[in-house]
């Protein structure tokens, strides 16, 4: 799974962080940006990108951008 | 037990009430600033939602749209068999709602009445207990009834939660007739994913005490409510949505035999944006033929379908019409069915 197209994906889903912000190894609850709602679009970007459904817990067990990315490829 | 199906009983009429009072989110500036406000607002989709006041209660709202409809259906309290109250937001503890609303009504007292506590999926469900009380050939007509005062369960200081819901009642007759042909029901229960929305103090399990009334900030983005307000999961109730309810209707569809196309409206519960759009497009259902009332009702839990039947469609009903409604909701569970509204008499929107 392309890491990059990902990172581009997650990016999509905030309206206010600047793109260079997005890295694999980006601690995405650090953003300023993320709140509780970031969450759900995230879960829902990754359905409609990846047509993978995450769980609630399976997001709460990761804590980068590259981990999530792995994560869907382990369900792919 | 996993699909149902019903062969001649339906819904005959069909009325709600909202209160008055508006909340309009964007004005809703009292705990977080306005920026933070718009970006809710514009992810969960929910820009204006109904309050009832403090002295009014979901019964009341419930006993406002069943005299609409016993006026716009000349129907006689007495013709009642059955009451059923569908709520998280009862009067009392003790005794059921369902009682006083009976006599408020002046139904008779030969009647069974009780409650049902549900949420979101309490109108399918209640269809389905209304469908089933009929098969006894007592029972002519099911007055159901649903209500909710969502807004007086949650935090104001609950981003997640604070703009979302608002207060509704409908009521709903239920009875026999050929003309309903078939009807297919199809619920889920799953008690391992309970925890995802709560109401976690207040009841035998975590009795009340000054403990469970302290506000507590609850996560790191500094949300707060206390024990005896509601929270919801909502990462994890879209991820259970995601992952039941697509093949839940697929499968449904598939039990009736129909054709996903000749259904003429697809009521969905709309628990938030995330929700609807995701399975009006998994479904690829047209936009013609998924109503919706998000963004100026809110979520109102277990009145949502019905409330959109009398706001969205009223005047689309004549003569047979094919609908599919689908929900998850508190529990968790969820329920699609599909049923056949046979000039399904609307009533006018009811503001009290």
């Amino acid at each position: 799974m392309d890491i990059n197209k990902f990172i581009a994906h997650f990016a999509e889903q905030f309206d206010d962080t600047p793109m260079d912000a997005f890295q694999a190894d980006t601690k995405f609850r650090e953003i300023e940006e993320w709140d509780s709602l970031s969450a759900l679009s995230v879960i829902a970007m990754i359905d409609e990108e990846y047509e993978i459904q995450i769980t609630g817990a399976d997001l709460r067990s990761v804590s980068t951008i590259k981990e999530l990315c792995d994560l869907v490829a382990s369900k792919k | 037990m996993a699909m149902i199906k019903f062969d001649g009983v339906g819904i005959s009429a069909i009325a709600a009430c909202v209160p008055k009072d508006k909340i309009i989110n964007l004005e809703a500036t009292e705990y977080f600033p306005p920026d933070s406000v718009a970006a809710v607002v514009d992810k969960i989709g929910v820009f204006e939602r109904r309050q009832a006041d403090a002295s009014t209660c979901a019964s009341d709202l419930a006993v406002a749209a069943a005299e609409k409809l016993f006026a716009d259906n000349s129907i006689n309290p007495d013709d009642v068999d059955a009451l059923i109250f569908v709520s998280q937001t009862p009067d009392y503890r003790m005794p059921a709602t369902a009682f006083p609303i009976q006599h408020r009504l002046g139904i008779s007292k030969k009647v069974i009445a009780f409650d049902v506590n549900l949420g979101c999926s309490g109108f399918l469900h209640g269809l389905y207990l209304a469908y089933s009380l009929l098969q006894n050939e007592a029972i002519e007509n099911v007055l159901l009834l649903n209500g909710e005062t969502r807004t007086k369960v949650y935090s104001k200081k609950d981003r997640r939660v604070a703009f979302l819901f608002g207060d509704a009642a409908s009521a709903t007759l239920v009875n026999k007739s050929g003309n309903y042909g078939l009807s297919y029901f199809s619920i889920g229960s799953d008690g391992e994913n309970s925890h995802m929305v709560m109401i976690p103090g207040g009841g035998y399990r975590n009795p009340s005490s000054v403990e469970t009334l302290k506000e507590r900030v609850v996560d790191e983005n500094g949300n707060i409510r206390t024990d005896e307000q509601g929270y919801m999961m909502g990462e994890d109730v879209l991820g259970l949505f995601m992952r039941v309810m697509p093949k839940d209707i697929k499968s449904l569809i598939e039990f009736s035999g129909m054709d996903k196309d000749i259904i003429d409206f697809f009521v969905i519960h709309e628990g938030s944006k995330y929700l609807s759009s995701f399975i009006k497009k998994r479904l690829k259902l047209p936009e013609e033929k998924t109503p919706s009332i998000l963004s100026k009702f809110g979520n109102t839990s277990s009145v949502s379908i019905p409330l959109n039947i009398v706001s969205e469609l009223r005047g689309k009903l004549e003569g047979n019409k094919e609908l599919l409604m689908t929900v998850l909701g508190v529990g968790m569970t969820w329920a699609s069915a599909i049923i056949q509204a046979d000039n399904l008499n609307v009533s006018e929107l009811v503001e009290l």
